[in-house]
């Protein structure tokens, strides 16, 4: 599990994170969502320790990563997997050497044993046989699948995804989706995932958390949404009148068609 | 502000130089990092410096031979002062000025796209000494690999200096050869691999960390590439002088 303490953030006159206090469960995906400017990139690169807070701690299973000295993060940073908005994966290197990369770099692993961990994890992603392409000559939902296989190659504890859907279509996003939801179940993990996407928040969000103006301005899961009458929620999820129409159906539904 | 900015930097390109001189994680990564390094720095550039050095030795040659015209110096001091002016400023000088052009630039660029594309936040996350991994093998590899090109440099642009004067006869092989063979100073020599060893250690850290901080888009990483350039280039003049008042 992950907690953050009353976490402050300012880049210059800018305030952008206003006294947060959450916590993020192992085994169920948790989502940061929020319109553009509501600070959930900031609160994830906090989250990962890439910035670092005025005030507040941030704590990995009751560890806070900001009084440790560099070693000690790196420890904490070998249990965490990323997956980027523009994937990050090294154009140089082959989708094979991409997710061998954190084994070759911290295992003592033969080559053998990093190739089998490499199969296994494009088979858990359902990219087998991809090894020796390289990233350009893979669509961009192939591609998010490769991060989430790198992601996972050390089996990490904590999983933070920002903007997994970004740039894919609904169908894609959705196998996305439910890929990382299963990989989180599976494996106990503490997933975390900064998004836009409404497909996301309503098929895998168990906790949701939604930002407005550095603050945390609701929280709840999925089966909260179409009942609440939190009005920042209201205007972020349902922004469209189509939306709104959906809701009132789907409410009326709910309450046996009154 | 413009010292306060100076020393800003000056700090901060210490700071990043520290952290990249550090225990690798696996050593056999960094080695063969070094070695692609190695290949891209040293063999890449053997072309453009072999082009540059002949064309340096056969104009050296061409005008001090004009410059002696008909006067009582003899000819055979075109070998001498092509050797002399080759080693001590022609083949380091010029040779890593050309190489931050080249090298520098793609340097800036390479780590700055890294920047850009989340690449060096994603080792960061895996836990990787991204100042270490990114940097350290290519001032290992530039070290070793600049001199070398520099003395490649050197003896290409004695070959120019005889083309250029012995094949359409203005002086005579023997001549040359004596020219080469007079007043030899070894220290001289040594100068030029200290030259050398300095300009790649200046060229290369200075184009890794404009582009280690790149931020912004493409402007500014082209922006950091063409700093690399002058900075570099300011550098390395700057650092002659200073070498050659310390060593002669």
């Amino acid at each position: 599990m992950i907690r953050t303490i009353d976490i402050e953030k300012s880049f210059g006159e800018n305030h952008v994170l206003k006294g947060i206090t959450t916590e993020f469960y192992s085994g169920k995906p948790n989502l940061i969502i929020g319109s553009s400017g509501a600070g959930k990139t900031v609160l994830l690169k906090l989250l990962i320790g890439l910035f670092t807070p005025n005030s507040g701690q941030v704590l990995y299973d009751d560890v806070n990563i900001f009084e440790l000295d560099k070693k000690e993060l790196r420890q904490i940073r070998m249990k965490i997997g990323m997956l980027f908005q523009g994937n990050a994966l090294f154009d140089s290197m082959t989708v094979g050497e991409n997710i061998r990369f954190p084994m070759d770099m911290f295992t003592r692993r033969s080559m053998k044993e990093k190739q089998m961990r490499v199969d296994e994890c494009l088979e858990m992603v359902n990219m087998e046989g991809i090894n020796n392409r390289y990233p350009s000559e893979v669509s961009g939902g192939m591609q998010k699948r490769v991060g989430i296989a790198r992601a996972m190659v050390l089996e990490p504890k904590y999983l933070f995804c920002d903007e997994p859907n970004s740039g894919l279509d609904p169908q894609t996003s959705i196998l996305i989706d439910e890929l990382i939801c299963d990989l989180t179940t599976r494996n106990d993990i503490t997933t975390v995932i900064n998004t836009h996407d409404m497909n996301s928040v309503m098929g895998i969000g168990d906790n949701i958390l939604l930002m407005k103006n550095g603050h945390v301005a609701w929280r709840g899961d999925k089966s909260q949404v179409l009942e609440s009458d939190n009005e920042v929620l209201e205007d972020f999820i349902f922004a469209s009148p189509f939306l709104q129409r959906l809701r009132e159906d789907a409410l009326k539904l709910r309450h046996g068609g009154q | 502000m413009l010292i306060d900015t100076f020393l800003y930097k000056f700090g901060q390109y210490v700071l990043l130089l520290k952290t990249a001189v550090a225990k690798p994680e696996r050593f056999s990564m960094y080695y063969k990092e070094t070695i692609r390094q190695m290949d891209a720095i040293g063999v890449g550039s053997v072309f453009i410096v072999i082009l540059i050095s002949m064309f340096i030795g056969m104009v050296t040659a061409v005008q001090f031979a004009d410059q002696l015209g008909d006067s009582f110096v003899p000819t055979y001091y075109i070998g001498y002062i092509v050797r002399d002016i080759t080693i001590i400023e022609m083949a380091p000088t010029i040779t890593c000025l050309v190489l931050a052009g080249k090298v520098g630039s793609n340097l800036a660029a390479e780590i700055g796209g890294m920047r850009q594309k989340e690449h060096i936040d994603a080792m960061e996350i895996m836990g990787v000494n991204t100042a270490a991994y990114l940097i350290m093998p290519k001032l290992i590899a530039a070290v070793i690999v600049i001199p070398l090109l520099v003395a490649i440099s050197a003896f290409v642009s004695i070959i120019g200096g005889y083309v250029a004067t012995v094949l359409p006869g203005t002086l005579s092989h023997t001549e040359y050869v004596l020219g080469l063979r007079s007043y030899f100073v070894p220290r001289y020599v040594f100068m030029m691999f200290v030259k050398a060893s300095v300009f790649a250690f200046l060229l290369t850290s200075v184009s890794c960390y404009l582009g280690y901080y790149v931020k912004g888009g493409s402007i500014e990483l082209g922006e950091a590439s063409t700093n690399a350039v002058v900075v570099s280039n300011v550098l390395i003049l700057l650092f002659d002088f200073i070498i050659a008042l310390l060593l002669t």
